[in-house]
């Protein structure tokens, strides 16, 4: 790591912990990964459990497509099909493109900002095994579908309540078994994960930014992710509230979402979008963010109205708090509050089309680059473009009345997700994949890769708006022949192994450039941002010298200046990459890497296995278990001194 | 050449507002969203109940139900709790003056404090059980004991913080110059006041 000398102070936590940590620091394999709180190493480490998560979410998606191929087939039963939507949602949503968001928070957001890492680096390991933890919980409902004779016995697998999981339906009444309780706790811990990044990168961002970095000297993408991170804050306590509620009813009895002792679904399904739209912005902000850094340098033009979209971010962000209802439209709130949540959605569209707009201007009169990140950045602005236009006829009351739970609602949302966020994530890892593995991404298989999902999205998602027109309903695992469904759904499974192909293109991609003895160098895009003024994959403190930040796109302006004609031309002396970065580093004081992290979040999950299987008194002392791990782990955390 | 930045590195912060601080603030601006909802539910099923016991006297067709609210106890615990506000304060400005005895005596008060108000919730939880009011009883015992539970855990958590920095400054490991430990034990433990002062105003107070 770099000589990064470490001051020793009298032991305080005991010899044997300090040999750990002293391992961690030096040590290259397993451990070094388990104790690492270096921003960069946990961004990759969300990158890749997110692929992963990807690849089963995607194969679920498979199946439900093949399934639903032909008429009348029968691959999985109607129970089986539940379970795979219901994993399908939640893996995506939840584990794969917040996770994938988070990955870039923390690789990209301490770089450019010109900051060591974040505030919290402890904390940011926390939420990182906090979330795989999370996601692994959730996950293991799968095989508790179980052998005769073993704890499981009786129980019936994954949750089959929809992402949405509206009480009373995910009440024991109708979903006996396990499997809404594991989707209810993996919620409930990966919202802890979330939160304490949410924490994290707000600090970080408000508090450790380098000198003369004011608010609006700041990238986009930084801005995005503190506009993100402040929605996840507000957002996930409102989400916990209501999975707690469904537990209670769930374990101990309680009546919350019980009709018969009084209570009302409408709760769970208010408390659900008051989270659920807020979480939307969650998934789309950090893309738009990405796509912003994206376009600037690709057309070798400063951001159009760098303010116009802040403020579209930011009014977006406070906007989303306002629009919940219009998932309930067809619940019978009432003419007057459905019309008010179809303005108030008309409304938010306002900000989003602005940010279109400044994309396209940006472009305009630029000498564009086609590489592999500005065609994803592109394909985002396509997509994300009709993604929208299909919201805004959902906010339309009467509209909707007709779309509702169709297959034009799945085509819409697909159209935002995929068209809009996983494009824009994935042309954020080809466009800083130079800067953390020192190599670029093979443009060939890029292009390829780039191609294949465009249209492999198209035939898959089109289709769906078609077949939502004719009336085909969601959450159904069949339909019947006759009713002109069978063409488009052909179309859309084809379009999702063209998908899958496209995806399996890119991980190939990853491997062979990996592979690749060509050096990108510090900064291969020309970029504008301070990641690109230090060399690539950045050393582990990152900056060796703190850089002073005089305007926007720091980097650039260091880089060019305008000659007497207004010209663009390179900088003289001193400009040039790397060159602030000649320091060996050895006189930087770093935070020492740390287990208890890990431990600390490790408890979490057993505690939560205790209470699912809180009837079973092999499983019951888990809860204590649980309970003691995470204390102790939070104990030696708050003694545990953070640097040494 | 900066420091780098690390959680506790008070020092050099853009707002200048420490780290942790700022973290404290966000998690209880956070926290603030997680009540409203656990409050916001308790009223939109108050009197909701379809069957008793009721929290106040009720008449239902000519039938008298006694309410299971001791507003005179409970008021009792929230003055407790209140004192125990007031008990933490005075422990932060011993620190800052490094008075650490009185930080000792301050920080051991309100931890007793609040272990009063625990007991007081044990006492009242118990009650109501004997009277036939659970979790799984009507709505009331179901948003009741929920929302009162998840606070009386969040005092429980404070308590936990108290205790351990109580035995840290015995230790003498507690100075003016590290006291932000105690601030933002302090900060935590105002809110949760706070927040039981909503509640006792909201789910008891008002009828």
């Amino acid at each position: 790591m770099a000589g990064v000398m470490i001051e020793r102070p009298a032991p305080t936590v005991g010899e044997a912990l300090r040999r750990m940590r002293q391992q961690g620091e030096t040590y290259q394999g397993v451990w070094s990964w388990l104790t690492t709180i270096d921003h960069k190493r946990i961004g990759l480490m969300y990158g890749a459990t997110a692929m992963f998560f990807f690849l089963v979410g995607g194969i679920e998606a498979l199946i439900i497509r093949l399934q639903l191929a032909r008429p009348g087939l029968t691959l999985v039963d109607p129970d089986q099909y539940n379970r795979l939507f219901t994993m399908h949602g939640t893996t995506m949503i939840f584990l794969v493109v917040m996770p994938l968001s988070a990955a870039f928070f923390n690789l990209v957001i301490p770089l450019m900002i010109g900051a060591r890492d974040v505030a919290f680096p402890r904390l940011n390991a926390f939420s990182y095994w906090t979330f795989l933890f999370g996601g692994m919980l959730m996950s293991a409902s799968f095989f508790t579908g179980n052998p005769a004779g073993s704890f499981f016995e009786g129980h019936l697998g994954a949750p089959d309540g929809g992402w949405f999981g509206y009480a009373p339906l995910t009440l024991n009444q109708f979903s006996p078994g396990t499997g809404i309780d594991f989707w209810a706790f993996g919620l409930l811990i990966l919202g802890v994960a979330s939160m304490a990044g949410g924490f994290n990168f707000i600090v970080t961002i408000v508090n450790m930014r380098a000198p003369g970095m004011t608010l609006f000297r700041m990238p986009v993408f930084v801005w995005m992710t503190l506009v993100t991170s402040f929605l996840i804050i507000f957002a996930m306590p409102i989400i916990t509230v209501a999975l707690f509620q469904l537990l209670f009813d769930r374990l101990f009895g309680a009546n919350f979402f019980n009709v018969g002792a009084g209570g009302t679904p409408l709760l769970w399904q208010h408390m659900f979008w008051l989270f659920g739209h807020p979480e939307v912005y969650i998934l789309i902000l950090p893309a738009m963010g990405i796509i912003s850094e994206i376009l600037p340098t690709f057309s070798r033009k400063p951001l159009f109205g760098y303010p116009f979209v802040v403020f579209s971010g930011i009014a977006i962000a406070f906007m989303s708090w306002g629009v919940w209802a219009h998932h309930m439209y067809t619940v019978g709130l009432g003419s007057a509050a459905n019309a008010a949540f179809g303005v108030s959605t008309l409304l938010i569209g306002v900000p989003t089309g602005i940010k279109i707009f400044n994309w396209l201007a940006t472009l305009w009169g630029g000498s564009i680059s086609f590489k592999t990140p500005l065609l994803f950045a592109l394909g985002f602005i396509a997509m994300f473009t009709i993604g929208g236009l299909t919201g805004v006829m959902h906010s339309m009351v009467p509209s909707d009345y007709q779309q509702q739970d169709t297959y034009f609602v799945v085509a819409h949302f697909h159209q935002v997700l995929i068209g809009g966020a996983l494009f824009g994530l994935f042309a954020g890892v080809y466009y800083w994949f130079p800067k953390f593995s020192g190599k670029f991404m093979n443009e060939k298989l890029g292009q390829l890769h780039f191609w294949a999902m465009f249209i492999g999205f198209n035939v898959t998602f089109q289709p769906m708006m078609i077949l939502g027109f004719l009336g085909m309903i969601r959450r159904t695992s069949t339909y019947e022949a006759g009713l002109g469904y069978g063409l488009w759904n052909m179309m859309s499974t084809a379009g999702a192994f063209l998908i899958a192909f496209s995806i399996a293109v890119f991980l190939i991609n990853v491997v062979v450039s990996m592979r690749s003895k060509e050096d990108a160098g510090a900064d291969p895009w020309d970029g504008r941002t301070l990641e690109w003024a230090i060399p690539s994959p950045p050393p582990v403190y990152n900056f060796a010298k703190i850089p002073q930040v005089t305007e926007l796109d720091a980097h650039w302006a260091k880089k060019y200046v305008q000659n007497e004609a207004g010209e663009l031309v390179p900088a003289m002396a001193g400009g040039a990459n790397g060159d602030d970065n000649d320091s060996s580093g050895h006189d930087i004081h770093l935070p020492s890497p740390s287990i208890i992290p890990l431990i600390a979040s490790a408890g979490l999950p057993l505690l939560a296995s205790g209470f699912i299987y809180w009837d079973n008194p092999w499983m019951l002392p888990l809860i204590p278990v649980g309970a003691v791990i995470t204390l102790v782990g939070v104990f030696a955390w708050a003694l545990e001194p953070a640097t040494e | 050449m900066q420091h780098a930045p690390t959680a506790d590195a008070a020092h050099v912060t853009n707002t200048g507002i420490d780290n942790r601080k700022l973290l404290m603030w966000l998690f209880l601006a956070s926290e603030c969203l997680f009540f409203g909802g656990m409050i916001g539910t308790y009223l939109l099923y108050r009197n909701s109940s379809v069957t008793p016991p009721y929290p106040t006297d009720r008449v239902i067709d000519g039938v008298a139900y006694s309410g299971l609210f001791d507003i005179p106890f409970t008021s009792v615990s929230a003055f407790v709790l209140l004192m125990s506000s007031v008990t933490m304060v005075l422990a932060l400005a011993a620190i800052q003056r490094n008075d650490r005895r009185g930080l000792q005596i301050w920080l051991a008060a309100t931890a007793l404090l609040g272990m009063t108000f625990l007991a007081g919730q044990a006492f009242e939880f118990t009650e109501f059980h004997k009277e036939g009011l659970s979790v799984n009883t009507n709505l009331f015992g179901t948003s009741f004991f929920v929302l009162t539970g998840f606070h009386g855990a969040h005092v429980s958590v404070g308590v936990l913080i108290l205790v351990a920095l109580w035995v840290m400054a015995r230790r003498g490991r507690i100075t003016s110059e590290n006291a932000l430990n105690v601030e933002l034990a302090g900060l935590y433990w105002h809110f949760v006041d706070v927040v039981w002062i909503v509640i006792f105003t909201l789910v008891y107070l008002l009828q």
